[in-house]
């Protein structure tokens, strides 16, 4: 049996606002009875078209699915637009008091079907839901490659989600998105996902604590530790002349100096560098 | 809250005869059957008549049964088994519809080399006769198919199939977990090699499990150690469940008959009163051979874990086929198998009846049931076309 919270059964057993706005002035749907779950989300605004006044649900779907919905429909009233589009899964699962995590993918469901929602009252491109779903996609905003094809989820949804709530494994985004939760045949392309994410994260969180200072120690660290064993065990080798900036010069020696493919080896160089030290590095080969 | 226990083929309760049968093997007659002193002996003794009361239950002869910790282990061993006796045949045949117990191995081994053939059923549940047929060859070591099913209750025409597989010199398993005790089963005419059986499932306790060996076939244990079942499963017996499930075998026998008038009646009520006070249901496997106990139904537009924990409110305890339970994202692997739609996949819940279950039990879900599934259709985006 599932440990849900006190609040995620309150609001299964007595969800809060379910049911149609017929008048409504957003509407946003997600999810598909092949899926195992869907919401259709109902947003009525103020006068001056600010503030969400009403919300209210309907949910096919598990208990978790229903008590997200109902704690989205209670996060979203009173809000302005924007405010409501800050409101991200976290702030679903929190309001619940947390949810499994296998059961992370239900606030998930939640957060797309309220972007969607104020996206189409925004008049922004949407494409149409039934037309999406009949592709197979599980959240019609979220154009790009299809990875998981049992759930319908696009490779920006993933990465989205992925860099959003700090997954690092698999499972985590089967959690909490359902990818790769039924054949499992996409897996290997989430694991790629994760990476990417994960290392543009690390690449981000290196620039603004990069000083030149530094940025020179690195650079120098790499020539040595990855990059110049390497040459020598051809035979070549390569000397640091100087870093000005993001320029850094070089010039190849030995078997490298005069080498048809040295030009290359200085691509090789530069790639290294920018994974390892900062992607912003430039490497041009000098004779010196 | 009084539990209504309608999910007798996860687990039964244990009935009271048998937990008396057991107790003293606890703190008094502790001895270990293996020994040769006399307090050792009298466990023996009982441990010898449990044996034989499994061998009735069953039609066989007391050697023929080798006790085990569970069902799963004696649908590994079996399987196991077979492959090693037989070591130039690299094929296993077994279904699509199988006890994770069975799939599960077979799926291993099919990762380690060996060729494996799952076969399908149809939209009732009922075994490809014809490609069975097909699939079974000089090379097959093995056949495994299940008794009855699980989620469904839908029998399998094993007797006949056991036949075909014999014929070509292959052994054949059946996985008879969910049959043991709920319909007759006669090994003695029967040429099915090996069954593997449950305690739990039966109202003996959980831990104890057998494996009918029929006398004869080549047999390597997966357990090897001391002399314990013949040199067929080494480890010290767990006396006190063997003695509950022989009594537990021996209760089935007695019931067997009312298991197939009073709780396939009472399962039959619940049924059909569903079926007339709910619309867009439909029985899973309704149109096969199933078990007395078991009904697997089907709600389209809602999704069966909401059903179930609203019904768990009321004390009310199923299962269901759908996702959502098991912290899979699928519908079940037999659901599937059967073609069930995707509409109703997810809305599936099943009620598992015992000698226990009351009809004033069967009454409260006949009367609580409707309004929760009307009540969860409400609450759905899909349907309404159809429902109104």
């Amino acid at each position: 049996m599932w440990d849900y919270t006190a609040t995620v059964k309150d609001h299964f057993l007595n969800p809060r606002n379910v049911g149609e706005i017929k008048d409504a002035d957003a509407v946003g749907e997600v999810g598909s009875l092949a899926c195992g779950d869907a919401l259709k989300l109902y947003l009525k605004l103020d006068e001056k078209k600010e503030k969400v006044i009403d919300a209210k649900f309907q949910t096919f779907g598990c208990a978790s699915a229903i008590a997200s919905s109902s704690a989205l429909t209670e996060l979203v009233k009173g809000k302005t637009l924007d405010e409501a589009l800050a409101i991200s899964n976290h702030d679903i699962a929190e309001f619940l008091g947390g949810l499994p995590e296998e059961k992370m993918h239900c606030s998930v469901m939640g957060q797309e079907a309220l972007e969607v929602a104020i996206m189409k009252y925004r008049g922004e491109d949407i494409p149409d839901h039934d037309a999406e779903h009949d592709k197979g996609h599980a959240y019609p905003e979220y154009e790009g490659k299809l990875v998981c094809k049992c759930f319908g989820i696009t490779d920006t949804f993933l990465k989205r989600v992925i860099a959003e709530n700090g997954l690092t494994t698999t499972e985590q985004v089967t959690n909490f998105t359902k990818a790769g939760g039924a054949c499992g045949g996409c897996l290997p392309e989430i694991q790629k996902l994760i990476d990417e994410v994960l290392e543009k994260g690390k690449v981000e969180q290196k620039k603004p604590k990069l000083s030149n200072l530094k940025k020179m120690q690195m650079v120098q660290e790499v020539l040595e530790r990855d990059i110049r064993p390497m040459l020598r065990a051809d035979g070549g080798d390569l000397e640091l002349i100087d870093i000005d900036g993001d320029l850094v010069q070089i010039a190849f020696r030995k078997a490298c100096a005069g080498c048809a493919s040295s030009g290359n080896t200085a691509r090789f160089v530069e790639m290294k560098l920018r994974e390892l030290v900062y992607e912003g590095l430039q490497v041009q080969e000098v004779q010196a | 809250m009084k539990e209504i226990y309608l999910d007798n083929n996860a687990t039964t309760k244990v009935d009271e005869a048998v937990f008396e049968e057991m107790r003293p093997y606890f703190c008094e007659l502790y001895g270990n059957p293996s020994s040769m002193h006399y307090f050792g002996g009298q466990v023996q003794n009982k441990v010898t008549e449990a044996r034989k009361q499994v061998a009735q239950l069953l039609g066989a002869s007391s050697g023929e049964i080798i006790f085990t910790a569970c069902g799963t282990e004696s649908d590994n061993t079996a399987i196991r088994s077979a492959l090693e006796v037989l070591p130039e045949r690299r094929h296993i045949i077994t279904s699509r519809v199988e006890h994770p117990a069975v799939l599960t191995q077979c799926r291993n081994l099919a990762a380690k080399g060996y060729r494996v053939t799952e076969i399908g059923v149809d939209d009732a549940g009922n075994l490809n006769m014809d490609e069975y047929k097909q699939a079974i060859d000089e090379d097959t070591a093995i056949v495994s198919l299940m008794w009855a099913n699980n989620e469904t209750g839908v029998i399998f025409p094993v007797e006949e199939a056991a036949v075909l597989a014999k014929a070509k010199g292959a052994l054949f398993h059946t996985d008879a977990v969910q049959a043991v005790g709920k319909i007759p089963i006669n090994m003695a005419e029967s040429v099915i090699d090996m069954l593997a059986l449950s305690g739990h499932k039966l109202h003996a306790p959980k831990g104890i499990g057998a494996l009918y060996l029929r006398k004869g076939t080549p047999f390597k244990p997966l357990l090897v150690g001391g002399h314990q079942e013949k040199s067929r499963r080494a480890g010290t017996e767990n006396a006190a469940a063997i003695i509950a499930m022989g009594k537990a075998c021996q209760l089935a026998n007695d019931f067997m008959e009312l298991e197939n008038t009073q709780v396939k009646l009472k399962r039959d009520r619940l049924e059909k009163e569903l079926l007339a006070a709910i619309p867009h249901a439909r029985i899973n496997g309704g149109g096969a051979q199933r078990l007395p106990n078991t009904v697997s139904i089907a709600f389209e537009f809602v999704e069966g874990e909401a059903i179930l924990l609203l019904l768990s409110e009321l004390g009310i305890c199923a299962s269901s086929g759908s996702a959502c339970t098991s912290g899979s994202l699928e519908p079940s692997h037999v659901l599937r198998a059967m073609g069930v739609p995707f509409t109703c996949a997810h809305g599936s819940i099943r009620f598992s009846l015992s000698r226990y279950t009351t009809d004033a039990e069967i009454d409260l879900v006949i009367k609580e049931l409707p309004p929760i599934v009307a009540r969860l259709r409400e609450m759905s985006p899909f349907g309404r076309e159809f429902l109104k």
